[in-house]
Formats: structure tokens, sequence, C-alpha cells
């Protein structure tokens, strides 16, 4: 089991434990490891009823957390993530697992690289994408405390260490006008690795949604060349980089999932390797753009 | 919810016109009207909740608001308009006494199930044809098999489910676990008997009140 998945569910257990707001709902994943409770709700493999009721949960003052594989919590359900939770105004926490392609053995079925552009369609989500068990812990625990509507998307693959700062920090300042590259979330490590000789202004990014536009103008300065590096769909906040440069010339170059149907099964990092995001493949790529 | 009783179920009519702006009124096309008024008039109490899943044809449910004071009788006219907080279908955002906004068919039981899991007694109103949506399903057979006493599902039938229920809704019901029954739509008698909380009651009900063929 993944780091971030065994962190998720030994706070989601305190959190059942400790906090009288807090319902776990979930559909014959992660059941076990979650464990009996008065307040954890094993629905079967029945996914639109597993957000229906986190809806009503909500409705009644909980706090819902709702965890599933990631195309079962989001792309099955999704007219009840748009209806039932944000049409009627209420809020659940949504933790998946499995992220783009950690099921690689398992095809198609188990990835879902679109989750991220999916739930950033509707309104009002915040998106979390941590690098690091320890970021996630941050993010879900701060989740918990409130009463919106919050993604959090788990994956195997990690950064070698935690970013402290949540949301979007600046790691390294290039010379002025230099490129922006930007990672998110796990994308942090192969990153690092690919640019260690350039001179660019790096950054991280774990929460998506809302995007951090004046920050990231702020970290461009100058510059006008931008890589965008997301562990999903290619191009998933390249509208959101867009709006955030509106009034500056600039290239963007979105790295991510190709949006095409992939027919391989093998390892993540297999995967990884073959959509160009790890090190080789995004030091390819900055050379390509950047020259 | 704090009910006031104002008006009456023989001002409906009145209301329905004010709403619609039609003189006469189809009952086929009103065809929840007599279950609202019941579960209005004689059977929510304080902290019970109500949840129309079949949000489509709402004007029936805006009249019985109304006529209770929890919608103010001047809302009712521009149903549907940019500014009216009264539209096609309801939305709890923009409606007082809406608890819950619908329209998509097949949302409102699982709702009604997460909020009837906290103890919350919960009436949640479906159509038959509502029920060839298969979420439903998944609601139905979750609640039947935890026993969900203080969920009750009232499926107005006027037999417009397209390919029908051969054998009967209640029975599929009470395959799940459901205590079931079948009662007369308009008759307010059989409805208040049949939709009055049950303390004794240990499987959620269905009750299903059966109107004119649309």
């Amino acid at each position: 089991m993944s780091a971030m998945r065994e962190r998720f569910y030994e706070i989601a257990r305190e959190a059942l434990d400790e906090d009288e707001r807090v319902a776990v709902v979930t559909a014959q994943i992660g059941t076990e490891s979650i464990g009996e409770h008065p307040r954890h709700f094993d629905v079967g493999i029945r996914e639109q009823l597993m957000i229906g009721v986190a809806a009503g949960l909500a409705l009644e003052g909980r706090r819902p957390v709702a965890h599933s594989y990631t195309p079962f919590l989001v792309e099955r359900p999704w007219e009840f993530l748009k209806l039932d939770l944000g049409h009627n105004d209420l809020g659940a926490v949504l933790v998946s697992t499995g992220a783009s392609y950690d099921a690689a053995r398992s095809g198609r079925t188990h990835q879902a690289p679109e989750d991220v552009a999916l739930v950033a369609a509707l309104p009002g989500w915040t998106i979390h994408v941590p690098g690091h068990p320890d970021e996630l812990e941050a993010s879900f625990r701060r989740s918990l405390a409130g009463d919106d509507r919050v993604y959090i998307r788990l994956s195997e693959e990690e950064n070698h260490a935690r970013v402290d700062a949540g949301g979007f920090t600046v790691l390294r300042r290039g010379a002025p006008g230099a490129a922006l590259a930007l990672a998110v979330g796990p994308t942090l490590t192969p990153l690092l690795e690919a640019a260690v000789d350039r001179d660019v202004t790096l950054a991280y990014l774990s929460t998506v949604r809302p995007f951090p536009h004046d920050a990231v103008r702020e970290a461009l300065g100058e510059g006008s060349a931008v890589v965008l590096v997301e562990p999903y769909l290619s191009g998933t906040s390249a509208s959101e980089m867009s709006a955030a440069l509106v009034d500056r010339p600039h290239r963007l170059l979105a790295l991510g999932v190709p949006n095409a149907e992939f027919r391989h099964y093998g390892t993540g990092r297999e995967h990884r390797a073959a959509h160009g995001l790890d090190a080789a493949g995004i030091a390819r790529s900055l050379q390509r753009f950047l020259g | 919810m704090a009910i006031t009783t104002t008006l009456g179920y023989d001002d409906l009519p009145a209301l329905l016109t004010r709403l619609t702006g039609d003189v006469k009124h189809d009952r086929s096309s009103l065809s929840t009207l007599d279950v609202l008024w019941v579960l209005y008039d004689r059977v929510l109490g304080e902290g019970d909740r109500f949840l129309l899943s079949k949000g489509h044809g709402p004007a029936a449910f805006y009249a019985v608001l109304a006529a209770k004071g929890i919608v103010p009788v001047e809302a009712l006219d521009g149903f549907g308009s940019f500014d009216s907080r009264l539209g096609y279908h309801p939305d709890r955002v923009l409606a007082p006494g809406v608890e819950f906004s619908s329209g998509s068919l097949g949302h409102g039981l699982a709702v009604g199930v997460g909020s009837a899991l906290t103890g919350r007694r919960v009436w949640c109103l479906v159509g038959d044809a509502e029920l060839d949506e298969g979420s439903n399903w998944e609601a139905i057979q979750y609640a039947g098999r935890v026993g969900l006493s203080s969920l009750t599902a009232i499926v107005v039938d006027n037999d417009s489910s397209e390919h029908g229920w051969p054998g009967g809704l209640e029975r599929r019901f009470m395959l799940e676990g459901w205590a079931a029954l079948r009662v007369d739509g308009r008759d307010h008698e059989q409805l208040e008997a049949a939709l009055r909380p049950d303390p004794e009651g240990t499987r959620p009900r269905c009750v299903v009140a059966e109107v004119e063929a649309r």
C-alpha cells in the first residue's frame, strides 16, 4: 500500500474517534483499513450512493469523507458531485487513491488521468495534489476542519521530501528573465532532476484549485517561458495559467498524461516514462522548449 | 421545520392559478398534490426532513409550501422567470423550505439515506418513472440491508414508467428488505395512516401512492 494511502487511513481512523462531525463513506475500497466504526458507512459497490450519502450526511451537519479508487470516486458518480454536493451547496472531502496510472497493470478501467480536470470543471472545489504523505496529512487535517468541497488525490508516486508551505512555493530563483518551471505534486522530484543544470525559476504547487494566479505572475517576473508539469491529463491547468498571465506575452509548455487511449499494462514507472513524465522525458521536453 | 397553517386544501387551486396562470388544473399533472398536502398538513413535525426527489412539475409543491406559509404567496408570481426563487425544478439555495435541489432524476433517495443514517426522520418522494434510474436501486438496496427505519420513500405511481414494473413496485422494495404498501394517492386518510412516523418500525418504508395513469 502506498505511504500516502496508509497515512490517510490512519488519520481517518483517528478523526472518526476524535471528531463527532466526521463520517466516512466507502464503497468497498479501504473498508477494512478504516475499520468498523458507527460513523463509517460502507455502502457496497455503489458509488453514486456513496456520494449521495455523503451529501445527506453533510445536510445533517456532519463532515463526510468519501473514498475510493480514482475512476470510481470521480468519474462514475460525477453528476452526483455536480448536483448532490455542488448544486445543493453541501461540503465533503473526497479522497481518491490510484492517481493517473498507479494501477497500470489493471488497465484503462482503473486509470483516471482525467480526474482533476473533471473536478476542476465544477465550481467551488479545492483540489489538493500532495507530493508527500506529510503534505497529504496537512491538507487532509485542514479539510476535515472545514465545511467546503475538497478533492484530495493520493498517489504512489511521491517526492523525496515534503515541501512545507502549502499551496505555491518558489524553491529556486533563476536569473531575471529566466523561465518558470512549475511542478505539481509528485512531479517535483523528476522535474528537479531534469532541470538541475538549467537557469530556471523552480516552483512547486500542491493545491491546484484555486489556482494561485498572483503568485505565478510574481514568480515568472520578467520571464516569458513557462513549463507546467502535472501528473494527470496534460493541460488541465493550462487555462488557469493563461488567465494568470493574460496581459503577459508568454509561451506555455503544459506537460502531463496525453489525452489518448493508452493500451498498455505494466508498472506506473513504465507509464510515467512512456508519457515523458520521468526525469529523462521532462529533460527532453525542456530541451525542445527552452533550447 | 416550523409549520404554520395559513391556508387550506381548498385554497390550493387558487395558488396554482397564481403560479401557472392556468385556471383549470388537470389532476394528472398534479400527481403529487395530495401526498404533499397530507405530508405538510398532517405528518411532518419539527426536525423532520422532506426531500422532493422528483423535482419536475413542482407546482403542487410550491402551492403547498405557500399554503403553509413557508413560501410567501407573492413568490408564486413570475414562476420560472429570471429572478424568481421558484423554478421549474426546485433549488434549495433559492427557495425557502426546499430541502433538496432536484431535477435530475434518481438523486434524492441516496441523499435521504445519508440524512437518515444520522437518525433524522426523512420522507423522500420519487415517481414510478424516476425509479427507472439505477441510482435509486443503490439506495433502496442499501437502506433495506441496514434496516434504515427512519427513511420513508413515497412513490407516486401514475403509471408513467416507459417499460412498467411487472409484478409491482412494492414487491421489489419488499425483496430488498423494506416494508411496503400501496394506497390511494388521493385518499388523505389512507395517506396519513401510511405516512405517519412509526416508532416501532425496524425497516425502511415504501408507500406507493397510486394516482390516475398519466
